[in-house]
């Protein structure tokens, strides 16, 4: 089987004249929104590597640089809220340049009418998560809209830090024959936020893995394994963050169906409402792209750090289905795991 | 996990698919009829495990599909009206009609929500008594019992403000047309399991018997599908064509009798378009006349489109199993999830979409 021959470009999403939610979805809508609106006027060659934080060169010091908005609902969840959330998606973006997050600055935009005990506690837990993985929170800003323009609370958290001497870590660097890496289950998050939020309980509580990776990710890097990638499968999930590798070094990637861990809880919950779980958000979890010879060693240490005890080799990079994710099914067939075009919607039947 | 691990089991789909390597003799074309069937089969390659000599088409039980675009476009106008609360399916929020979607609705201001259930729709009617709340009753005979559920209980409590706008859609019919059709090549078909589980299995017996024809009521689980396909390739094989059930852990023969009663109360059978195929005569269910009050089509005075079906589309063929979704020229190119010229691509249960999603690396690396 040869390299596919590239689909000629449908007309694109952005005739839509208005936003629509799927556009925040992290699927094909968000990817094209950023690609003929932000790159078309921000032209920035750095913007347009397109990874999870910009890393810039000021003197001598490699410095990563970060934003991310937090719109969760509900603010407060197993496992988290929107304020421990904030901070560790802004550390975990950090991380995955292989930088060491040093400051955050953070700015809340109020609705009118939102109770005083709600931002205490949003701002008590951002100050423990923050206090937790070693940054320290030093700027910010807050806003306070009319009620009714906003939804209670959202957060935007800005972040920066350094980068080791010698990472380079980057999707376009993945090749054919790497080894891919997940550290752990798939799905805890958006589930738990969509149990919560649609009153589904289970038999054991199904917590959020909201965690900051900067520690697993020291100790994958003190490995010395030749780690090519890391991303955390945030909004769209594995099978996002794996199609943007794959379309970034124009390889295919090939998932193990077998190997990828998902907890009974998840998959029950995803059966019952229609979802996949390779799309389901993650918080706490890292996708890394590792040369082969180097693999066993990046696995060790990542299963000797607690947030990575889980971890497990999913899938390979393929030089076959250049731009494409496949998964080789428990069947031993194989199937694309395509980019959703917009949100994940539950199907009739 | 339970209740599914048991039906995704490799080992037993292996034995399952030797055993029909030594009972098939010549060729066969089998079809499923439903789309969550479809889902499943290109999800897990189930084609790719069959003997060559088993062929599996892909049947219209998409009922996001086959609803009219005129259906499509009525529901745009009326989650367009001011002051409507337009409760869907989730994803019959994409599917366009002659011009744009509900969710370009949602983003253009109009209150769209998604539920899992109509009697969430009939909820938030009663939590809205100064809105009136509108819920899309689109489906086969599994969602109907629910949505005459709603028509009904909201009737009994005197919910004014909701209605429904029923595009209900029936299958055998639909099976009658294709087996009546001078092209067709189905020598089996897997009849839907959850219509099925509503409606029992003597319809299928009926059409087993009319037209000389195996049916194998399937679930939607992997092994259901291979166990389904290899009882009906021993019919086949044996020149039987009875009505079996294979989904006896959902589908009695008799299948719910309550759930039909509430149906038969609350809607009767109607001439229905289907999308991609056309008019079908006693094919749907609309409400019945003591429901009008209930009755969205009747509530809104809303201007009928006619809006004609791209004529590069093949989707009519692939639906009545004629072609495959790899035959039309516009498959992968002109014709995608994002941009579908017909009707198949539409809904992730479609089969071209099936085909898209999952295996067009297969089909298209061949070109």
């Amino acid at each position: 089987m040869g390299t596919l021959p590239a689909f000629p470009c449908p007309v694109p999403i952005a005739d839509y004249d208005k936003v629509l939610l799927g556009h925040g979805s992290g699927g094909k809508l968000s990817a094209e929104l950023t690609r003929n609106i932000f790159l078309r006027h921000f032209r920035s060659p750095i913007l347009g590597q397109l990874n999870d934080q910009a890393v810039v060169n000021v003197g001598d010091l490699r410095l990563a640089l970060t934003t991310d908005s937090f719109v969760v609902k509900p603010l407060f969840f197993p496992g988290g809220d929107i304020g421990s959330l904030a901070v560790h998606g802004t550390v975990n973006d950090l991380a995955m340049g292989g930088a060491r997050p040093l400051y955050l600055s953070v700015a809340f935009i109020l609705e009118e009418g939102l109770p005083m005990e709600t931002l205490r506690r949003v701002v008590e837990s951002m100050a423990r998560a923050a206090e937790a993985a070693g940054v320290e929170i030093v700027t910010g800003d807050t806003k306070v809209v009319e009620k009714g323009s906003g939804d209670g609370l959202f957060i935007t958290a800005t972040g920066v830090g350094l980068v080791r001497t010698g990472v380079d870590l980057s999707p376009s660097h993945a090749r054919p024959g790497d080894a891919v890496l997940l550290s752990g289950t798939l799905g805890d998050h958006g589930i738990a936020i969509l149990a919560e939020r649609e009153g589904i309980r289970f038999d054991s509580e199904l917590r959020s893995d909201s965690a900051p990776l900067h520690g697993l990710v020291e100790a994958m890097l003190d490995s010395r394994g030749e780690i090519r990638c890391l991303r955390d499968p945030t909004r769209g999930g594995l099978s996002s963050t794996c199609n943007e590798i794959a379309a970034r070094a124009a390889v295919g990637i090939e998932l193990e169906e077998r190997a990828i861990p998902i907890r009974d809880e998840v998959r029950g919950a995803c059966e019952l409402l229609g979802l996949d779980p390779l799309y389901v958000a993650n918080e706490g979890k890292l996708v890394a792209i590792v040369a082969p010879d180097t693999a066993d060693a990046v696995l060790c240490a990542m299963r000797r750090h607690p947030l990575g005890s889980g971890a497990c080799r999913v899938g390979r990079v393929t030089d076959t289905n250049a731009g494409l994710v496949t998964m080789r099914t428990a069947f031993g067939t194989s199937r694309i795991v395509d980019m959703l075009s917009g949100d994940q919607l539950p199907r009739i039947c | 996990m339970k209740y599914v691990d048991e039906y995704r089991d490799a080992a037993h789909a292996a034995s399952l698919v030797a055993s029909m390597q030594r009972l098939v003799t010549r060729p066969w074309v089998l079809m499923e009829i439903c789309g969550g069937q479809t889902h499943t089969i290109m999800r897990y390659g189930i084609d790719e495990l069959l003997p060559k000599d088993i062929e599996l088409v892909h049947g219209p039980g998409c009922p996001v599909c086959v609803t009219a675009i005129e259906t499509v476009d009525k529901a745009i106008a009326i989650a367009s009206t001011p002051g409507v609360i337009f409760v869907s399916y989730g994803d019959m929020l994409r599917v366009p009609g002659s011009a744009g979607d509900l969710f370009r609705v949602k983003a253009n201001g109009g209150d769209v929500r998604i539920v899992y259930s109509p009697m969430d729709a009939l909820r938030i009617a009663r939590q809205n008594p100064d809105r009136r709340v509108v819920f899309f009753a689109v489906g086969f005979e599994t969602t109907a019992p629910a949505n005459a559920m709603a028509v009904w209980q909201a009737k009994r409590e005197g919910i004014a403000n909701f209605s429904i706008l029923a595009a209900h859609v029936l299958v055998p019919p639909a099976i009658s047309l294709l087996l009546e059709s001078p092209g067709n090549r189905v020598q089996g078909f897997i009849a839907p399991g959850h219509v099925c589980a509503v409606m029992g299995i003597a319809e299928y017996e009926e059409l087993a018997a009319r037209y000389r024809v195996p049916f194998v009521v399937g679930g939607f689980e992997p092994l259901d599908l291979l166990e389904a396909v290899h009882m009906l390739v021993s019919q086949l094989e044996a020149g039987r064509c009875e009505a079996e059930n294979q989904y006896t852990r959902c589908v009695s023969r008799q299948g719910n009798a309550a759930a039909r009663e509430r149906m038969r109360e609350v809607f009767t059978v109607t001439d229905r378009d289907w999308r991609g195929i056309g008019t079908i005569p006693a094919s749907g269910l609309r409400l019945r006349p003591e429901y009008a009050a209930h009755d969205a089509e009747q509530l809104f005075e809303v201007q009928s489109t006619r809006a004609p079906e791209p004529s590069d589309c093949i989707g009519a063929r692939v639906m009545q199993g004629i072609r495959k979704p790899v035959d039309c020229p516009a498959f992968g190119t002109r014709c995608t999830p994002e941009h579908p010229l017909g009707a198949p691509m539409v809904s992730a249960e479609g089969a071209c979409a099936a085909y898209y999603a999952y295996r067009r690396h297969a089909f298209m690396a061949a070109v």
